[in-house]
């Protein structure tokens, strides 16, 4: 449940919280002029905590109906174990689709150079454009965009992926080669495996500095031989090693993974500085490329529009030649995502509704069970000179220190297993299952509320009825 | 002492009104023992409801001493009750997870009397009815008379004006019913009103004065003049040690 939800989840729970009671009739029991018997108790209850005898009386009371109070302790702690566990797991469900998904889901904005197809400003068409570094730099400051990145085509080809032969000492390759700026790290949706990814100081700095994928410091560094398989297949650590980069050697920073993408990981990136420095690239970049945080399908053109119209000033081509500078978004993907996670959330969020019903049931009808149990107790506390809202406020006050003592260990019991889980279940589908703690407290705050609410309307019935009929019982 | 007088008493169900006291007029004296009999169904039970605080009634008037019971709050009911009556019931009527000590203090919880001196009180109070050495027993550990004379233990320590006594022998054998007989006649006699609602004409018989109730109206409260104290003791052979 992302934050945005929170006040949706406040008020759901309120609503299931006193729903459920309604429905299984505590609350129709409750009329209007109770409401100033709610008042008294919780008054009542309030200046009762601050009474030892009082709290001497229910210690007793607890301790000498050891079956009863195990019986709700436990029925309550499993409750709120039960909700924290299924609300964790809908969590990690959630965090796991997302994370599967994640490179999909990026919403991200690609802007490759063209030819020019309109004439514009006295230029011909077919006129070949060129971006620069102070293209990047400008379009870095428009708004929205939440990071940016540029890259040099060393090799000229298309997307920049030319293919150059890498080596270390005597093995050598031929692996994808992109210059980049640190931004990429976001664009791209990298894990990083060891050492870290690019950063403005390699930039800025020309730093001769390469991040690669997992295949190719396999390779690199890897003991066992590509073609004979001899070896003990171990692999060096790349860290700090040098590798020679189409003639240049480039310092090994770091080294990503790109999940089920083995093509996508051998590569090597290298600052766009660096490169443009290396190899002959001036200050040119190919393609600049941003993504947009969570804007919707409109925002990320209006984005895109206000970028393509600088280069376009910059370039003086028309801002609606869509050759010259070629857009490429994933905001359909992206929205389409987006309406998943929010069907996955919304999911999420009728398990851990439905659980809450379940556990308010269930506090109730333990709590309704202990107070029917006890109405002879109530019906001689009376006679004994107990006023009823002593009466009821004492057994409110059982029933809350009870279900908190309870809750807060089926609380406890719940985050715990969670933190166990990832131990005995390795799956994709199921990422760090967890509750945030303000989620849990509120579920267990409702829950006790709920079972003292429910302790509080059988126990003003008890309290009310003039017990001789009880108390003439054997 | 106490006294009704015009009592009346109705109880709504639907549409219906059942007339269950009518016009109900009683005087009973300090220090008098009373039993009141009648059949179920008679107006006792509503009659031992309105007289214990727990049941209001609907006209007519009843006092404690110059207390006006009538249309009291349930916090102003509570308090009289705790100060004015004693109750006694047929079946005991004690918290079986408390001990005889806790169960003889429980009314001084109710006065705020601190647990130290109320557990203390309320051991003098179990010597007097011969448990001293049961104090830490619970309920359960006991016979039928001893947990009677726990209730009376309780009913008597708030010093209360009168001992409303729910058939107090009719879950007893007839020599504990003797036994509890003679410790409300010694309670009796040491200036506490006993007020004992009953169908056994044997317990009635050990009563100086009955009213009987039939059909919600005394019948022959006129028969022993109200005034009458009696401080002889039963007829019979002499009566067992209580205490």
């Amino acid at each position: 449940m992302g934050a945005t939800f929170l006040p949706l989840v406040l008020l759901s729970s309120v609503v299931i919280v006193f729903g459920t009671l309604w429905l299984i009739g505590t609350l129709p029991h409750v009329r209007p002029r109770d409401a100033l018997a709610v008042v008294q108790v919780a008054f009542a209850t309030f200046v009762s905590m601050f009474s030892l005898d009082r709290w001497l009386e229910v210690f007793d009371t607890i301790r000498r109906n050891k079956l009863r109070t195990v019986l709700t302790a436990v029925s309550v702690a499993w409750g709120i174990f039960v909700m924290v566990v299924l609300l964790g797991m809908g969590q990690g469900l959630n965090n796991g689709i997302r994370y599967s998904f994640r490179s999909e889901a990026q919403n991200v904005v690609f802007i490759h150079t063209g030819r020019t197809s309109v004439p514009y400003a006295g230029y011909n068409v077919g006129r070949k454009l060129t971006f620069q570094n102070r293209d990047y730099d400008r379009a870095a400051t428009v708004k929205g965009i939440d990071h940016i990145d540029g890259s040099f085509y060393i090799t000229g080809g298309q997307f920049g992926g030319g293919e150059m032969k890498v080596q270390r000492g005597t093995k050598s390759n031929a692996f994808g080669v992109q210059s980049v700026f640190p931004g990429d790290y976001y664009t791209g949706a990298y894990a990083i495996q060891e050492g870290r990814y690019l950063n403005t100081a390699d930039i800025v700095t020309l730093r001769k500095a390469a991040v690669i994928g997992r295949p190719v410091r396999d390779y690199l560094f890897g003991h066992a031989d590509a073609t004979t398989g001899s070896g003990d297949g171990g692999v060096d650590d790349p860290i700090g090693q040098w590798i020679v980069v189409g003639g240049v050697a480039f310092e090994v920073v770091g080294v990503f993974t790109m999940e089920g993408s083995e093509e996508e990981e051998r590569v090597v990136y290298i600052p766009a500085t660096t490169a443009q420095l290396a190899f002959n690239g001036a200050d040119r970049l190919g393609a600049i490329s941003f993504t947009v945080g969570n804007a919707d399908a409109a925002t990320t053109k209006a984005i895109t529009r206000e970028v393509v119209g600088q280069l376009a000033e910059a370039h003086q081509f028309s801002p609606d030649d869509k050759q010259a500078a070629r857009v490429f978004d994933t905001v359909e993907g992206f929205e389409h995502f987006t309406k998943f996670f929010l069907a996955i959330s919304i999911f999420v969020l009728v398990i851990g509704l439905g659980t809450l019903a379940a556990g308010v049931v269930g506090v109730s009808n333990i709590m309704m069970i202990a107070v029917k149990e006890r109405t002879r107790e109530i019906g001689i506390r009376k006679a004994l000179g107990a006023t009823p809202v002593s009466i009821v406020a004492m057994i409110v006050q059982e029933a809350v220190f009870l279900t908190s003592i309870a809750g807060l260990l089926g609380l406890a019991g719940g985050v715990m297993f969670l933190g166990a889980i990832p131990h005995f279940i390795d799956t994709e589908m199921i990422k760090d299952p967890a509750v945030r703690v303000s989620v849990g407290v509120l579920a267990a705050v409702g829950l006790v509320i709920a079972g003292a609410l429910a302790g509080f309307v059988p126990a003003r019935a008890a309290a009310k009825v003039n017990p001789v009929q009880t108390l003439r019982d054997a | 002492m106490l006294r009704l007088s015009k009592l009346n008493k109705y109880y709504r169900i639907a549409t219906h009104s059942l007339h269950v006291l009518r016009d109900v007029d009683l005087d009973i004296a300090e220090g008098e023992m009373v039993a009141i009999m009648g059949a179920s169904g008679s107006g006792k039970s509503t009659l031992l409801n309105i007289l214990g605080i727990l049941d209001d009634y609907d006209s007519g008037e009843y006092w404690i001493g110059d207390t006006l019971i009538k249309g009291l709050t349930e916090r102003k009911a509570a308090n009289y009750r705790n100060r004015f009556i004693g109750f006694v019931f047929q079946s005991f009527n004690l918290l079986p997870f408390k001990t005889a000590l806790e169960n003889v203090a429980l009314p001084l919880y109710y006065q705020g009397v601190t647990r130290r001196k109320r557990n203390s009180i309320a051991m003098q109070y179990l010597d007097r009815v011969g448990l001293k050495d049961w104090a830490d027993h619970t309920p359960a550990e006991m016979s039928g008379g001893q947990k009677q004379r726990v209730a009376i233990a309780r009913a008597l320590i708030g010093k209360p004006r009168m001992i409303l006594a729910d058939e107090p022998t009719g879950a007893l054998d007839s020599t504990t019913s003797g036994e509890i007989m003679d410790l409300l006649a010694e309670i009796n006699r040491e200036g506490v009103t006993v007020l004992i609602v009953t169908h056994d004409p044997e317990v009635a018989a050990r009563t100086p004065r009955t009213i009987r109730i039939h059909d919600g109206k005394i019948m022959n409260a006129e028969d022993a003049p109200p005034h009458v104290v009696v401080p002889v003791a039963p007829a019979g052979p002499p009566e067992p040690a209580v205490s």
